[in-house]
């Protein structure tokens, strides 16, 4: 009994160990990149393991891909791109530790990574307090600006807000929730309420399970007995594997009740199975049928490299795209230096995999084309809708009045 | 009505989960008093063993089939390994097997991310598993998952079977008298050393079965198994240190307790709400549900 005490005492306070606290040391002074040799140092910064790996590996993957197609043909600026890669481990602290690691001791020029809201928020301070830029390359919730981030993945209003348009024009007037549990979800959801009640949409219920949860059964009986007509899916990482396989249990299909996700792509289709999701819906800027020569040519160079049976997915070539951006804005600045790639930004443009995309220098954003695609029983995405042009972003949401009570 | 039934039999289900993570722990840290951090990447292995066989038998059935016996056999040498490298030099020390084993947990973890690779990995479900049969049907139809009804029948044979086992086997009079007194066996001619082996790959084995069953509902990776220690560990000391039925009564009740908080509240809060639950009830019966009364142990 005693022995059970004392085991219960330890195995609580062995579970606490892996919540360090330390977003890095202080500094105000910029950080200086080491640009001194014939190569120039940038950061890559993903969870290679941890619950977020399925995703995060295969933006690594990407970017490295963008690193070697530039060094080929040159380099930036005359010098060779050498990535270090450091792994954030699915752990906000980490992030922020890893991120110190990078600017301090590697002295990069850039870093590019980070998937999850929450890690990105972690990493934001380290990367303001030593003024040096970050390349983001994931959707995300908006109601953000950071003068040392570039945000080359979608805001609310090239993604959400289409996925909620293209739901209403569906038809399907009452939702359903279900996200992780932390900054992204929550804030998305939240705009999504305020799009419902402008728009005559019903929100019947909404419900958050811990990142890295596995246990859906009752979230699934929840949603069941809700009757929505459609579900908007903000999980993240592979609770979505548990989610589907318990959405599939309880009876439930792409066409009783749709998911529409906004953080499925075809990585993450491969390695939950498509048996359970043909027929469900994801809002995206690109997928790996995106017709167009720049895909052609970056999906056939991805799996060249990394393997014929690899997908390719909008993280990821959202991730090669800033790598891209970057050296434009390097060679416009004819400097590494973080300040003035920031002020040759604006108006940069790429002809990327997802179609011409222009840097927004303003909010540091990029202009992009919201896509609705339906998961086929091959794995692969097919776009059945899109916003015909690149939408400028709008990450505060100024241009809809339904917004303005959101910060 | 059918919500209710519904959410029942999701807490029951969630009980034969945790009945299953907690069923070896029951054996290795109830009866033979040996905190085993290392007992969640047991269950780690069995569901990577499942992941191996199914990736050389392309039946995603029989696979399954294979895994149980096979898993037994993987967790069950690994437990043995350990107990016979460390865990017998440290009995009656229960504080010291804590710490070495949380060092092993550490290293087997490396150890899965080093052979698997870092990212999380998924088996195909038999595709019997992924449907489910409807109970009441109509307009607000009743379903039970195939995969939650067979981790169930999981469950009900493990405990059946090592509850048979410490009853009525040679084996099992022999580990009961080694936990109750142990020089007491050993001059009466039991060889304590090889008891505490097998005892040790039995409730390993239970691990591997486990591991086997969590492949069924969510991802594999190498932290699988501390995700499912702590509620392991709940289960036992919350039922009684010992005591199996304990555990059965204490595995179904916060199932269907967490469940119904779930559904009433939230995800969070009810994991809270269940904590609560859990210190309260401790502070009322330290002990845990059931007491070790008397001599007997099952």
């Amino acid at each position: 009994m005693v022995a059970g005490a004392a085991a219960l005492a330890a195995v609580v306070a062995l579970s606490a160990c892996g919540a360090k606290t330390n977003a890095g040391g202080t500094s105000d002074k910029a950080a200086q990149a080491d640009v001194s040799g014939d190569t120039v140092k940038v950061g890559l910064l993903n969870s290679l393991s941890g619950t977020m790996a399925i995703s995060e590996v295969t933006v690594r993957d990407s970017l490295k891909l963008a690193i070697d197609e530039i060094n080929a043909s040159g380099g930036v600026l005359g010098k060779k791109i050498k990535p270090i890669s450091e792994d954030g481990a699915s752990d906000w602290p980490t992030f922020a530790e890893k991120a110190q690691k990078l600017i301090k001791e590697d002295r990069v020029a850039a870093t590019f990574g980070c998937w999850t809201s929450a890690s990105r928020k972690a990493v934001k301070p380290v990367f303001e307090k030593n003024k040096s830029l970050l390349f983001y390359p994931v959707q995300y919730e908006g109601l953000e600006e950071s003068p040392y981030i570039f945000y080359t993945g979608a805001t609310t209003n090239q993604q959400i807000i289409p996925a909620l348009d293209y739901l209403k024009s569906q038809g399907k007037k009452k939702i359903y929730l279900v996200g992780s549990d932390y900054v992204f979800p929550r804030t998305a959801n939240k705009e999504i309420k305020a799009y419902a009640k402008a728009n005559g949409m019903t929100v019947l219920g909404e419900d958050y399970a811990p990142l890295g949860s596995t246990e859906f059964s009752t979230i699934a009986n929840k949603v069941k007995a809700s009757k929505a007509d459609a579900v908007f899916n903000t999980l993240n990482g592979d609770s979505n594997v548990a989610f589907f396989k318990e959405y599939k249990s309880a009876g439930l299909t792409a066409k009783s009740m749709p998911v529409v996700s906004v953080s499925i792509a075809e990585e993450e289709v491969k390695s939950i199975g498509s048996q359970y999701l043909a027929g469900q819906l994801t809002a995206w800027n690109y997928y790996q049928t995106t017709a167009g020569a720049a895909n052609t040519k970056f999906v056939k160079a991805y799996k060249a490299k990394y393997g014929q049976d690899k997908p390719t997915s909008d993280p990821m070539e959202a991730a090669y795209t800033s790598v891209y951006l970057w050296k434009a804005m390097v060679e416009k600045a004819k400097s590494f230096d973080p300040e003035k790639v920031k002020a040759a930004s604006d108006g940069i443009t790429f002809d990327a995999p997802e179609g011409k995309v222009t840097v927004d220098g303003a909010s540091q954003h990029i202009y992009k084309t919201a896509r609705i695609g339906k998961i086929g029983s091959d794995g692969l995405i097919k776009q059945v809708w899109d916003s015909g042009k690149p939408i400028k972003p709008d990450p505060f949401l100024k241009g809809y009045s339904w917004a303005s009570g959101l910060s | 009505m059918t919500v209710i039934l519904g959410q029942m039999f999701t807490g029951i289900s969630i009980g034969a989960v945790l009945l299953l993570i907690a069923l070896g722990l029951s054996l290795t840290f109830g009866q033979m008093n040996v905190i085993n951090m290392a007992h969640g990447e047991f269950i780690m292995a069995g569901a990577y063993t499942t992941y191996v066989l199914q990736k050389s038998i392309s039946s995603a059935g029989i696979s399954l089939i294979v895994a149980l016996p096979v898993a037994f056999l993987v967790s069950g040498a690994l437990g043995a390994l350990l107990e016979w490298l460390l865990i017998r030099r440290l009995y009656l020390r229960p504080l010291d097997t804590l710490l070495v084993t949380w060092g092993v947990s550490l290293m087997l973890q490396q150890l899965a991310r080093d052979i698997f690779g870092a990212p999380n990995v998924q088996t195909r479900a038999p595709d019997v598993l992924t449907g489910h049969i409807t109970v009441i049907g109509g307009d607000d139809p009743l379903t039970f998952a195939n995969n939650r009804l067979f981790i169930l029948g999981l469950a009900i044979a493990a405990v059946v079977a090592l509850s048979l086992t410490l009853r009525l086997t040679p084996l099992g009079r022999r580990i009961r008298a080694v936990v109750q007194n142990r020089d007491l066996a050993e001059v009466s001619g039991i060889s304590t050393g090889r008891v505490d082996r097998t005892a040790f790959f039995i409730g390993s084995g239970l691990a591997g079965v486990a591991g086997v069953a969590l492949t069924l509902v969510g991802p594999i990776g190498p932290t699988m198994g501390t995700n499912v220690i702590i509620d392991a560990f709940l289960v036992i000391v919350v039922g009684g240190i010992g005591q199996l039925k304990g555990s059965v009564i204490v595995a179904f009740v916060l199932g269907v307790l967490q469940s119904v908080l779930e559904y009433s509240t939230t995800v969070s809060v009810a994991k809270v709400l269940v904590l609560v639950a859990i210190v309260a009830f401790l502070q009322w019966r330290p002990q845990g549900l059931y007491t070790l009364r008397t001599r007997s142990l099952v």
